[in-house]
């Protein structure tokens, strides 16, 4: 079961609770697998759990090698 | 089946079963087996009943009141019927709140003003604590035939029109009882579907209201009785953002997520710009959009009947290629995918 | 993450694979194991494009709903119509699986009992804590994604004394079965598309073991079109480079270390078994179970399939195993579209969405004469 999204941490409160906004939603989950995680840092959230924190570096990264083939490609 | 699951309430399959297997053989009746939205009695009369049953009974954007009027108003509008009457019959739980049952009173009241329609009859009748779910409402309507649905008329390449956002209802009530944690802005589209009337006369082919089973179960229902199946693009499916961040969320199928102030039409090929435009033109409607194909001769096969009907249930496939990538691959331009 | 989306981008790097696989002396054929996987790649058109690119994708045991067998589906039924004031709570799509004994769906709860479809388990462990009269049972089914999840619910119960809750068990790790199928030669996989939020908890590591020991290159891939299209060119130039490794090209979400609080969750609560997949049989440490301290919190130990795990055998004529496994398309199950479809299934891989059937019915191409 792979179904997770990105989402950005809004709250965190005790107990490993908080929330994250996704699409102008606010989703409550549990931060416990991502101890390092702060708020507004964006995480992957899978079954009301945060699994992992996005590496922002890395996806800046990513996006910027998109724009660069698209351009490519439109020439 | 030796006992009723709560699966035969859910407008799926096993209900359409039921009415089916049991109902319309026991009554053996023309006007019945029709299973229409409304029945069009003789006398230019149309006539339909649906009960509401809805927890909890106050959500963002209406109540169970304002449902049980526009649902029953709506099951005429797409039937083809002007609605102009109702009966308001309550089953109430002791115990409940009367604050709570003034406020169904008073939603009713402005939901039947609003539709244009007058309550003319009722009933109340009360029941043991524990023995209902606070509040049951049935309401019959009805109203004067102005047109006829012909579904026998659907063509090949006829177009489909959905009025609007789906699945706004079914998460406004869902997140009303507080689950899966989520909280949004969504707000239930109840409403009634009225503006949709003058399009019979511009030549609408056939109309269902987008309800319980959503889009998907409409849809199904639609291509049983085409000899063809029914495909639309997933992609153009105009979806609130709320629903669309619900479903990537919860993984649960917009498709398949109820509405209350939704229709879908079926329009000639011909018509179909000016009858979305009309639609859009309402401020109901504003979403409203091109999503579907009807009657999409796609197999060799299509002159057989009995194996489109053995399939029965209509394939939902976006557009082979999809959107993005097709364009990537075959660079089609926008207009030459399905409208 | 539009720019993932972007046509002009997607066609660049369909341009790119193409150019690989025409190099490579046979078309290749790229495996990916998880439902999500599938359907990004049919939502997005990708399959038949890859396959005009020259690529090949299969889709291998990616459904952890579907590879649970039917046994165990059984005694979730079991448990629901057979204690009263009972919360079975489980993820939406599993409960229309079909066995002998009915769906989850259908079946009609005992006395004060009741069928709760929920998004996390913590919904069901939270139910628990309201409700300390009541018992909740959470059917839990997933690969490494979903198990730290399960597995921190279990340990909360534990710290908090509940004696209420407790976990139907079908946890299922990818790595073994990969190797399973590799080993058991029936398809033939040219290289692995490695599931991105598996590995955001696994790490890189455990898949070595196919470039090491078989030889087979692979990529962990995120859900985006262009994440996907990274992923096979990779796997194309390491093919013809002849260096097999686990390219990471996920890596906004993933690290190659994988999340450690995690696995560590899991390590505490869980410890591996050999288990009965559908369709691929035992495959040893496979699974994971509650270790013995935990053992309170099993509820396989109190529910079973009410005619015994032999008699829970698949609906007959189902090959969802043989799709599971690679061996056969959906499309090539002679029930596919006719008997079994979405609302009338005849086995999980048509109604859980991460199943191949289901995805292939509502994405494949339409008019095959099969509607």
């Amino acid at each position: 079961m792979c179904l997770a999204v990105p989402a950005k941490i809004v709250r965190l409160e005790a107990g490993g609770q908080g929330a994250a906004s996704y699409m102008g939603s606010e989703v409550r989950a549990n931060f416990s697998l991502v101890p390092q995680a702060r708020p507004g840092d964006w995480v992957i959230i899978h079954a009301g759990f945060a699994i992992s924190v996005v590496d922002a570096k890395e996806a800046r990264a990513t996006l910027r090698l998109f724009k660069e083939m698209a351009a490519a490609e439109r020439r | 089946m030796t006992k009723v699951s709560l699966e035969l309430g859910s407008g799926g399959r096993l209900m359409r079963e039921f009415l089916a297997g049991k109902i319309v053989p026991a009554f053996r009746d023309p006007l019945l087996g029709e299973l229409s939205d409304a029945a069009h009695l003789p006398g230019g009369i149309a006539f339909t009943t649906d009960s509401y049953v809805v927890d909890p009974l106050v959500f963002p954007g209406g109540d169970i009141g304002a449902l049980a009027v526009n649902g029953t108003v709506n099951d005429l509008v797409v039937a083809g019927a002007e609605p102009r009457f109702l009966s308001l019959a309550f089953i109430l739980e002791e115990g409940l709140e009367t604050a709570t049952l003034d406020r169904v009173i008073g939603s009713v009241r402005n939901a039947a003003r609003r539709a244009g329609v007058r309550v003319v009859t009722g009933d109340t009748k009360v029941v043991r604590r524990g023995q209902g779910d606070k509040i049951y409402i049935n309401t019959a309507g009805v109203g004067r035939t102005v047109a006829r649905p012909r579904l026998d008329r659907v063509r090949k390449g006829d177009k489909l029109i959905l009025t609007g956002t789906l699945g706004d209802h079914s998460l406004a009530v869902m997140l009303a009882r507080g689950e899966f944690g989520l909280r949004s802005s969504v707000r239930s589209d109840c409403a009634p579907l009225l503006f949709l009337l003058p399009l019979w006369r511009a030549g609408a082919r056939w109309m269902r209201d987008v309800t319980r089973g959503g889009l998907a179960t409409v849809l199904s229902e639609l291509a049983e009785r085409l000899p063809c199946p029914v495909l639309i693009e997933e992609d153009k499916v105009p979806l609130s953002r709320p629903v669309r961040a619900a479903s990537d969320l919860l993984g649960i199928d917009p498709l398949y997520m109820a509405c209350e102030g939704k229709a879908v039409i079926v329009a000639p090929a011909a018509k179909a710009a000016a009858l979305l435009a009309r639609v859009r033109r309402h401020p109901l409607g504003r979403r409203a959009c091109r999503c579907c194909c009807a009657c999409r001769m796609l197999s060799r096969r299509c002159g057989d009947r009995s194996r489109a009907r053995a399939g029965g249930l209509g394939r939902f496939g976006s557009n082979p290629g999809g959107c993005n990538a097709a364009s990537a691959g075959r660079c089609r331009p926008r207009r030459r995918c399905w409208p | 993450m539009k720019e993932l989306r972007d046509p002009a981008a997607l066609r660049g790097l369909l341009e790119d694979i193409r150019a690989r696989a025409g190099r490579l002396r046979r078309t290749p054929r790229l495996m990916e194991v998880c439902g999500t996987h599938t359907m990004a790649l049919f939502r997005s058109g990708l399959t038949p494009l890859l396959a005009e690119a020259g690529v090949e994708m299969v889709s291998g045991p990616g459904c952890p709903v579907c590879i649970t067998p039917n046994a165990v589906h059984e005694a979730a039924i079991a448990a629901v119509t057979g204690a009263e004031g009972l919360t079975l709570a489980a993820f939406g799509d599993m409960t229309r699986v079909p066995t002998r004994r009915g769906s989850l769906q259908t079946a009609v709860p005992a006395r004060g009992s009741r069928l709760r479809i929920v998004y996390s388990p913590e919904e069901a462990l939270d139910e628990a804590r309201r409700e300390p009269g009541r018992e909740v049972v959470f059917f839990g089914a997933g690969f490494e994604t979903t198990i730290p999840a399960v597995a921190y619910t279990v340990k909360r119960a534990a710290a908090e004394g509940l004696r209420n809750f407790s976990v139907l068990p079908a946890l299922w790790l990818v790595p073994p079965a990969l190797k399973a199928v590799l080993d058991a030669r029936e398809v033939a996989v040219d290289g692995f598309i490695y599931p991105g939020h598996v590995s955001a908890v696994i790490g890189a590591g455990p898949y070595e073991f196919a470039a090491r020991d078989y030889g087979v290159p692979g990529a962990i891939a995120g859900f985006e079109p262009g994440d996907i299209l990274l992923a096979v060119r990779s796997v194309l130039g390491q093919m013809a480079a002849g260096k097999p490794e686990v390219a990471l090209e996920y890596g906004r979400a993933v690290a190659r270390e994988g999340n450690a609080a995690a696995r560590a969750l899991m390590d505490e609560v869980l410890e591996p078994y050999d288990a009965v997949w559908r369709g691929l049989g035992k495959i040893p440490r496979s699974g994971l179970r509650f270790r013995p301290e935990y053992a309170g919190f099993d509820a396989g130990r109190r529910y079973a399939a009410a005619g015994g795990a032999e008699a829970a055998a698949d609906m007959k004529g189902c090959r969802c195993g043989d799709v599971l496994r690679g061996a056969i398309r959906p499309e090539s199950c002679r029930l596919f579209g006719k008997a079994c479809r979405p609302d009338a299934p005849a086995g999980p891989c048509m109604v859980s969405y991460e199943g191949a059937c289901l995805i292939h019915f509502k994405y494949g191409p339409a008019g095959r004469g099969r509607t």
